[in-house]
C-alpha cells in the first residue's frame, strides 16, 4: 500500500487567538477601566462591575484583532510585529477578522444588556475609533495619527466611570483627557527608537516624516501640558491631596524625562537611545501609578 | 494558515481538541456570567 500524504490546513492554536487581543495592551486598558469604575462616586454591584470590565477587555481585544487583520502586511515587514499570528502564517486573516468582529459585537451587546446602553454606546464608539478611524484612516495617512488615534486608548476610564454612574460628568472627561495627552509622548518615545521599522513599511510616524528634532519638541510640548492637566481632577475638587501630590510628583518626573529627550541632539549611529527608552518605560509606570493614586485617594477619602 | 502534511495530522487533531476544550470552558463561563448578571439585576 502506498502512503499518501494528506494535505490540509493546520488550524490556528487558541493561544494565537489570545495573542490577537494584544494581552499586554489589554492589561493597561483593564487597569484604567477598573480605576475609572472604582473612582466613581457611586457604587456598582460587583457582578455588574466585573461584567463592565470584562466587556471593556473584550472590546479592546476585538479592536486589537481587527487592527492586526488590517495591518497584517505591515506587521510582516517590522521585526517587532513579524511574529504575530497572521504575518507568521499561523492564522488565516479571515479568522482574525471574524474573531475581532465577534468579540467587538459581543462586548457591546453584553455591556448594553448587563450594565447600560450609554456605557455600551461609548464602548462601540471606542472600538470604531481604534479599528476604523485610527487603524484604517489615520495611521497610514498622517504623522499626527497618534494624536487623534490616542483617543481610542483614553476611553476605558470614561467607560468604567459611566458604567458605575450612568452619566458623563467632568471628572471622567478629565481622565479621558489625561490619557489622550499622555499617548503622544508615550508613542513618540517608542517611535524614536524603532523608527527604522516604521520607515521600512511606510507608516508616516512623526520621527519618519517630520524628523527627530520636531518629534523631540512635540514630546516636550505634550509633557508640559500633561503636568497641569493631571492636577485638574484635584483642582475641580474631584480628588483629595493624595492624588494631587502623586500626580504632581509623577508628572514632574515624566516632564523631567521628557525634557531630557526633548533637549537631546539628533541620535547618531550606534546610539543606544537610553533617555528615549527610559521615557517610554516611565510612561507605562506613570499611567499605572497615576490611576492607582486616583483609586487610593477615593477609597481613603471614603474611609476617612 | 500553514499547509501541513500527514505527519502533522496528529498535531492538527491536538490543536482542535484544545480549541474545543477552551470553547467549552468559555461557554460554561458565559452561562454562569449570564446567571450571575440576572441575579444581580433583580436584586
Amino acid at each position: 500500500m502506498t502512503a499518501v500524504a494528506a494535505t490540509y490546513d493546520l488550524p490556528a492554536d487558541w493561544r494565537d487567538f489570545f495573542a490577537l487581543t494584544k494581552p499586554r495592551v489589554m492589561s493597561l486598558v483593564i487597569f484604567t477601566g477598573l480605576c475609572g469604575l472604582l473612582a466613581a462616586p457611586t457604587g456598582i454591584h460587583p457582578v455588574l462591575g466585573f461584567t463592565a470590565i470584562l466587556c471593556i477587555a473584550l472590546g479592546a481585544g476585538g479592536a486589537a484583532a481587527l487592527n492586526q487583520w488590517w495591518e497584517a502586511d505591515l506587521d510582516a515587514g517590522m521585526r517587532r510585529t513579524a511574529d504575530r499570528p497572521i504575518p507568521a502564517g499561523r492564522m488565516d486573516p479571515v479568522s482574525a477578522r471574524d474573531f475581532g468582529m465577534m468579540l467587538s459585537g459581543a462586548s457591546v451587546v453584553l455591556m448594553g444588556f448587563a450594565v447600560g446602553w450609554l456605557a455600551a454606546a461609548i464602548l462601540a464608539i471606542s472600538i470604531f475609533y481604534y479599528a476604523v478611524i485610527y487603524t484604517i484612516w489615520l495611521k497610514p495617512r498622517t504623522p499626527l495619527n497618534i494624536v487623534i488615534g490616542g483617543g481610542a486608548g483614553a476611553f476605558p476610564p470614561l467607560i468604567g466611570w459611566v458604567a458605575a454612574t450612568g452619566e458623563i460628568t467632568l471628572m471622567p472627561v478629565l481622565l479621558f483627557a489625561i490619557i489622550f495627552m499622555w499617548t503622544p509622548p508615550h508613542f513618540w518615545a517608542l517611535a524614536l527608537f524603532v523608527q527604522s521599522d516604521y520607515a521600512k513599511v511606510g507608516i508616516p510616524m512623526l520621527p519618519v516624516v517630520a524628523g527627530e528634532a520636531a518629534t523631540r519638541r512635540q514630546i516636550m510640548v505634550y509633557s508640559v501640558i500633561l503636568l497641569p492637566l493631571s492636577l485638574l481632577p484635584w483642582w475641580i475638587g474631584g480628588t483629595g491631596a493624595i492624588y494631587a501630590v502623586s500626580a504632581g510628583v509623577l508628572s514632574g518626573l515624566f516632564l523631567a524625562l521628557a525634557l531630557r529627550v526633548g533637549l537631546r541632539r539628533r541620535s547618531g549611529e550606534g546610539d543606544a537611545m537610553k533617555p528615549e527608552k527610559q521615557l517610554f518605560a516611565w510612561s507605562v509606570i506613570y499611567l499605572f501609578a497615576l490611576f492607582a493614586a486616583l483609586v487610593a485617594d477615593r477609597w481613603l477619602t471614603v474611609q476617612g | 494558515m500553514m499547509t501541513m502534511n500527514g505527519p502533522d495530522e496528529s498535531q492538527a487533531e491536538r490543536i482542535r481538541r484544545q480549541r474545543n476544550i477552551v470553547m467549552a470552558l468559555l461557554l460554561a463561563a458565559f452561562v454562569v456570567l449570564v446567571f450571575a448578571i440576572s441575579i444581580a439585576r433583580m436584586s
